[in-house]
């Protein structure tokens, strides 16, 4: 049930709307929960709603500490 | 896909598996309760459960709003569906939710009720506006994440004055389900297995943010990791939890900073406050009356609210006496302890909520835990 | 010998199916030979007898029925016709036989479209004569609106088994190898992308197609090595797997890194909360086959243009269970289940 894909902006459509598109699907979602949605954007796509934007940057340094722990990690392993 | 396929990467996967294994100390147990139903499915979907040391366990909690449903607020939908003029709209995941005497919306369709499913809210205004003549009402379910869509429902309906269009409302609060587990172990449960800190929702944190949780935290002194579900997300969380009881530290970190921020989305907030408001009591499956954790319209929506536009009474239910769903939510006992796991409760024939979805626990270990239980631990 | 003449020919393009044309009068002769008769056009059905005959030769023969109620009765890559006829040989050639002759019973709503009904059956005509096979012998029903969601078709096939080839899930073997011939999910997701309230757009279109030449080169290199053969239709793999562990008595352990799922399927499964184990194949087949032939199957059946993305997805156990278990792509594992209940709208 709570299912959410992060989905990239394709167009911003009037009342709210917009077409989102993952791997070259693409739906039509309501923009109505995030504040000035932009093409480009990534956000989190749940029951037909744009819940949150994906901040590029965090998601950027999250991949990099679990490539640096991740990297620890297997040199601990026997 | 971007976004996720970077966080399913196998390498770091196996790397994690090493660092929770080395940092894990061997001597004691760590009992981690996922509250979400997302991070059950996700447990069980890529096998995470076996790729942790023996000493990390991890209890599935009630954070499957189709699980946590009365089996009378399914009656109650039923009785609604049966009336000629209604049509009631519905995510798929209730569809096969037990109500009581092996009712479920399914079944109720099956003999004639109008009952569609949607896959959004949206779904619901299009069909009020395509049948002005029928009662259409939205079978309205879910935690934090998905109470906004039907706040945004409410005020559409408005704007498009829509006459034809309600709500029966169902959405629940996750702190005040959280606090209520963990109070209710603290005074009855002693000497069971303690709980010794969460994995924290993801996408309900997108909306609520990471505040919330900070009370709770603080009170009960447990720690609390707000997680993505992606399997790397949930690994990095576990691994913060060691952590964190390691060092005797009890905070709310956030694993999932790029979709989560400590004051959450403040405007679907808002939208949920214009709509919303308590209702006291409301009952969990398996909790009981959790106070402080439902929500109704507001008097000023009152011709959205079914339950006032059509006189719904209040049903009340007994739970299949058998049945061990109210123990399993809290985590109190594993599905395999309740006599109808695998016999008369399964897949096809849920007699519990926990079967019923992809996320409850139960449904899990139908998939995961029972293949764990007959084979050798993995060594990878 | 055709009928006689009609007095006035059918409005094909305007006009609609009703109760006459059921009833065995004129008016339903005119509709089965300006229609159906000339979409199938062959010798059987030019006698315009209730029944046709044909020469048996000595060997076994295959036979098989079908019901399909799809709906939408069209969808990107075919429609009910065209799904109905391959959806029929590929059952007679999941036997390792050649599929030769097909009937095919149509259960019409009153007020069903000429044109509409026209398309379906020029799409089956041309789906039998793309695979050698003849439709020789049908039935026509009218019934009240309301009572058929447009269009049923119902269907058996008769196919000649290749001398000596006797396939059967109880000859399955532990350490046999399991082999797909394709991409999951593509028929499963084409239907959905036409569900009204799902509202989703992609290029990807049914898989329906007619298996048997596929099967021919794969029976061609590795004859009885091949233990049994399966269409992952409705249920998807997860179902057929599971049919076939519960007969063989055996478990099977898939490998998640070796199921080729195309992205666009995987991104709808994902946007939808699906597994593409569960979601509907139309022209696809997995085969148990004994691991000294499974290189040279495999290899025949990349050769062929339906199975060009073909792979050797996993093994055969033994397993008082009969799991069919996925190693996952961490190293962890899951029971593939058959799907519970329904996800889908009719899609076969």
């Amino acid at each position: 049930m709570c299912l959410s894909v992060p989905a990239e902006i394709a167009q911003i459509l009037p009342d709210d709307m917009a077409i989102v598109s993952v791997d070259g699907v693409s739906m039509e979602i309501s923009t109505a929960l995030i504040a000035d949605p932009g093409v480009g954007d990534y956000v989190l796509v749940h029951v037909g709603y744009a819940l949150a934007r994906i901040d590029a940057a965090e998601a950027k340094r999250t991949l990099e500490l679990l490539q640096d722990v991740g990297s620890e990690g297997r040199e601990l392993r026997p | 896909m971007k976004y996720v396929v970077e966080f399913r990467n196998k390498t770091i996967a196996q790397g994690l598996a090493g660092a929770i294994g080395a940092e894990a100390d061997l001597r004691r147990p760590y009992r981690f309760m996922e509250f979400c139903g997302g991070h059950t499915h996700a447990i069980s979907r890529y096998g995470l459960e076996d790729l942790l040391p023996a000493n990390i366990r991890m209890i599935h909690g009630p954070g499957c709003p189709v699980c946590v449903l009365p089996a009378s607020r399914i009656d109650m939908a039923i009785r609604l569906a049966d009336r000629a003029e209604v049509t009631v709209c519905v995510y798929g995941d209730l569809m096969r939710a037990p109500g009581s005497q092996g009712q479920s919306l399914l079944r109720a369709k099956a003999l004639g009720a109008d009952i569609r499913m949607v896959y959004s809210t949206l779904d619901a205004i299009r069909i009020a506006e395509q049948m002005p003549k029928r009662e259409v009402v939205f079978f309205a379910i879910g935690f934090e994440t998905t109470t906004p869509a039907t706040a945004v429902m409410v005020r559409l309906a408005g704007k498009k004055r829509l006459k034809n269009l309600s709500v029966f409302c169902n959405h629940v609060l996750t702190p005040s389900a959280m606090h209520s587990i963990l109070k209710n172990r603290n005074a009855h449960d002693i000497g069971r297995v303690e709980i010794h800190g969460f994995v924290g929702p993801a996408h309900v944190s997108t909306i609520i943010g990471t505040e919330p949780y900070e009370s709770l935290a603080e009170e009960f002194g447990k720690p609390i990791v707000i997680a993505g579900f992606e399997p790397l997300d949930v690994m990095q969380a576990i691994l913060m939890l060691v952590r964190q009881v390691n060092q005797g530290r009890h905070e709310v970190e956030n694993q999932y900073s790029r979709a989560v921020k400590r004051e959450g989305n403040r405007r679907a907030k808002e939208e949920v406050l214009d709509i919303f408001e308590l209702r006291d009591p409301f009952e969990w499956r398996g909790l009981g009356l959790v106070p402080n954790s439902g929500l109704k319209l507001k008097q000023a929506y009152a011709q959205f609210d079914a339950e006032v536009r059509f006189s719904m009474h209040e049903l009340h239910v007994a739970d299949n006496p058998v049945c061990e769903c109210c123990a399993i939510l809290r985590g109190m006992k594993r599905p395999v302890d309740c006599k109808l796991f695998g016999t008369a409760c399964t897949p096809e024939t849920p007699i519990g909520a926990c079967m019923v979805s992809s996320e409850g626990a139960c449904a899990a270990y139908w998939t995961y835990g029972r293949l764990r239980d007959y084979q050798p631990r993995r060594m990878s | 010998m055709r009928m006689g003449v009609y007095h006035r020919k059918l409005d094909l393009k305007n006009g609609c199916v009703d109760l006459s044309h059921g009833s065995g009068g004129r008016a339903m002769g005119q509709l089965i030979s300006s229609l159906f008769h000339e979409a199938f056009g062959n010798e059987w059905l030019d006698r315009c007898n209730d029944q046709s005959a044909f020469d048996v030769s000595t060997g076994r023969m295959v036979m098989t029925t079908d019901g399909y109620v799809v709906s939408p009765l069209f969808f990107p890559g075919g429609n009910i016709g065209s799904l109905a006829v391959h959806g029929t040989i590929n059952d007679v050639a999941m036997a390792g036989a050649r599929p030769l002759y097909l009937s095919a019973s149509f259960i019409i709503e009153e007020g069903f479209r000429f044109s509409d009904l026209k398309t379906i059956a020029d799409s089956m005509g041309e789906a039998a004569r793309g695979a050698g096979v003849s439709i020789i012998t049908g039935d026509t029903k009218v019934v009240e609106r309301g009572k058929a969601d447009g269009l049923f078709i119902s269907t058996t096939g008769i196919g000649r088994l290749a001398d000596g080839l006797d396939l059967s899930a109880e000859k399955a073997r532990v350490g046999d190898r399991v082999l797909l011939s394709g991409c999951l999910g593509e028929h499963g997701v084409a239907i959905m992308s036409r569900r009204q309230n799902l509202a989703f757009q992609t290029e990807i279109v049914s898989d329906s197609a007619a298996l048997h030449g596929l099967v021919a080169v794969m029976v061609a290199a590795g004859g009885n090595g091949i233990r049994v053969m399966r269409d992952p239709t409705r249920g998807g793999l997860a179902a057929a797997l599971n049919e076939i562990a519960h007969q063989s008595r055996l478990g099977f352990r898939l490998w998640e890194e070796a199921i080729p799922v195309k992205p666009e399927v995987a991104a709808t499964c994902e946007l939808l909360g699906l597994d593409p184990l569960h979601v509907a194949n139309e022209g696809k087949l997995v085969a148990i086959v004994a691991p000294d032939v499974a290189r040279s199957v495999l290899a025949a059946m990349k050769a062929h243009p339906l199975g060009c993305d073909a792979a050797d997805i996993g093994e055969a156990l033994a397993d008082d269970h009969r799991f069919v278990q996925l190693s996952t792509s961490f190293g962890g594992g899951r029971i593939i289940d058959w799907l519970s209940g329904e996800q889908l709208p009719r899609i076969c």
